[in-house]
C-alpha cells in the first residue's frame, strides 16, 4: 500500500493518513480501529520547508487513565510514520471531548458480534441506571439482562447478566 | 490568571485523587465479593488517571515539575490531600461510606470547574464528570441497600458515617487563596462546594434510613490543605515510592 501511495505522489495527505489509522485497532477491543472508536479528533500536514512534511494526530482519550492509551499513540505514530512522513506526533488532548456516542454505528455492530453489548446512545441525557439498562445481551439478543456491576474488567466495560441464556455478559458503558 | 493560586486548587485536587486512588486499589484481590473487588479496583485506576491528567497541567502550563516527580519525588509535607483520603481503608463500611462522601464532593467540585475560565481545567472537568458520576452512581447503590439492609449493616454504616463526618468536612478546608480563585472566575469556592455537597447527600442519606451526623466545627480535620498530615500518609508514601526510591534517577 505504501508503495502504491508513493507511486501517486498522494502518500503525505490528510486522507492517506485517515486511511491507515484503519489499521491500528484498540488493544482493548482488537476489532475496532481507532477510527471506529471515534478517538482521532484531527489529522493535520505540514510542511515548514519545501522538502520536509509533518504529521500531527490528535486524539482524545475514551477514559482519563486508559492505560490503552500508550499503546494506541506508540501504533499511530509507527503506522503514520511507514508513510514517510519527516516527523510525525500523536499529541492526547481534551479539546474534542469523548463520548461512547463517537463511536460509529458500524463499530457498534462489530462490538456486539465480539461479544461485548455495545452503548446505548446518551445524547444529551444524564447518566442513570435506566440508560445502561438499554442493552440487549450479545448472546441470544433478549433485552431481559440485569446490571451485575458498572464495573468490568477494564474501564469502558460494565458487566450485565442475561434471565434468558442465562449467560453473564460485558457491555461498553455509556459515557 | 493567579499563577499560584490556580496550582495550589490543581494540586490539591490532584493529591486527593492520588492518593484516594492508592486507598482504593488497596481493595484489588481482597474485595468482600467480585464486583465490589473490580470496582475499587476500576475507580483507583480511574482516580489515578485523573491524577496523571492534572498533574500533566501542573506541567506543562503552570510549569511544575513533570507528573512522576510530583507523584513519587515529593516528601510528605508537600502533599496536599485531605486527611481523609489518606485513612486506611479499614472495613468495607468505611471505604464505601468515604467513597460516597468523597467522591459526591469530587463530582461537585469537577461540575463547577466546568465553568472554569481556566480552560484546560474546564475541558477536563467535562471529561472526568462523565467517569465520576459511575463512582457516585457505585455509592449510592451501596449506602442505600445497606442503610436499609440488615441490622448489622445499618448499625455498621451509621457508625462509618459518624467516625467518617468531621474527616469529610475536612475536604472542604479553604486556602489562602479563596477569594482570588472565585473572583478570577477559576473557582466557586469551597464554601460554595460544601453547601451544594449537603444539599446532594442529605436526602440520600435520608433515604438510606441513616442519621446525618451533627457537626461540631471543633472537631473539623484540616490541616492535610498546608501540609500537615495524618500518621498514615508517611508509610503510604513510602511504600508507593518504594520501587521509585530504589534508584531515584533510573529512567523508565
Amino acid at each position: 500500500m505504501v508503495n502504491e501511495l508513493t507511486a501517486n505522489g498522494s502518500q503525505w495527505t490528510e486522507a492517506a493518513v485517515w486511511q491507515v489509522l484503519e489499521n491500528v485497532k484498540d488493544p482493548e477491543i482488537p476489532v475496532l480501529s481507532v477510527i471506529d472508536m471515534g478517538i482521532i479528533t484531527a489529522v493535520q500536514i505540514s510542511n515548514p520547508k519545501p522538502e520536509t512534511r509533518n504529521a500531527i494526530v490528535i486524539m482524545t482519550p475514551t477514559f482519563v487513565g486508559c492505560p490503552a492509551i500508550e499503546v494506541m499513540k506508540k501504533n499511530i505514530y509507527e503506522e503514520v510514520k511507514k508513510l514517510g512522513f519527516d516527523e510525525v506526533k500523536v499529541q492526547v488532548d481534551f479539546d474534542v471531548k469523548w463520548t461512547s456516542d463517537r463511536m460509529k454505528p458500524e463499530a457498534k455492530i462489530k462490538l456486539e458480534k465480539f461479544g461485548l453489548a455495545p452503548p446505548p446512545e446518551m445524547k444529551d441525557e444524564e447518566l442513570s441506571e435506566e440508560m445502561l439498562n438499554r442493552v440487549r445481551c450479545p448472546h441470544c439478543g433478549s433485552t431481559d439482562t440485569t446490571l451485575r456491576s458498572s464495573f468490568g474488567s477494564t474501564l469502558c466495560r460494565a458487566i450485565r447478566f442475561c434471565f434468558n441464556c442465562k449467560q453473564g455478559f460485558e457491555q461498553f458503558k455509556p459515557i | 490568571m493567579n499563577t499560584a493560586a490556580v496550582k495550589d486548587l490543581l494540586l490539591k485536587m490532584a493529591d486527593d485523587a492520588l492518593i484516594i486512588g492508592h486507598r482504593n486499589s488497596e481493595w484489588t484481590g481482597i474485595g468482600p465479593m467480585l464486583e465490589e473487588d473490580l470496582a475499587f479496583s476500576s475507580m483507583a485506576q480511574d482516580k489515578i488517571g485523573h491524577a496523571q491528567a492534572l498533574y500533566t497541567i501542573l506541567h506543562e502550563i503552570l510549569g511544575e515539575a513533570n507528573p512522576d516527580t510530583l507523584a513519587f519525588k515529593r516528601e510528605e509535607k508537600q502533599f496536599r490531600c485531605c486527611q481523609f483520603v489518606e485513612q486506611p481503608i479499614g472495613e468495607y463500611d468505611f471505604s464505601i461510606i468515604r467513597q460516597f462522601l468523597f467522591d459526591h464532593a469530587e463530582l461537585i467540585r469537577y461540575d463547577l470547574l466546568t465553568q472554569s475560565s481556566f480552560q484546560a481545567v474546564a475541558q477536563l472537568a467535562k471529561k472526568v464528570k462523565g467517569e465520576i458520576k459511575y463512582h457516585v452512581m457505585h455509592a449510592d447503590t451501596f449506602v442505600k441497600q445497606l442503610g436499609k439492609g440488615t441490622e448489622e449493616s445499618h448499625a455498621r454504616l451509621q457508625k462509618a458515617l459518624n467516625n467518617s463526618w468531621h474527616l469529610a468536612l475536612g475536604i472542604f478546608e479553604k486556602s489562602e487563596f479563596e477569594d482570588v480563585l472565585i473572583k478570577d472566575g477559576i473557582f466557586a469556592g469551597e464554601e460554595a462546594l460544601k453547601n451544594r455537597w449537603l444539599e446532594k447527600i442529605t436526602p440520600i442519606i435520608q433515604s438510606a434510613d441513616l442519621k446525618l451526623p451533627v457537626t461540631d466545627e471543633s472537631k473539623i480535620v484540616y490541616g492535610g490543605r498546608k501540609g500537615f498530615h495524618s500518621e498514615y500518609l508517611k508509610p503510604l508514601l513510602d511504600e508507593m515510592c518504594e520501587v521509585v526510591r530504589t534508584d531515584i534517577n533510573a529512567e523508565w
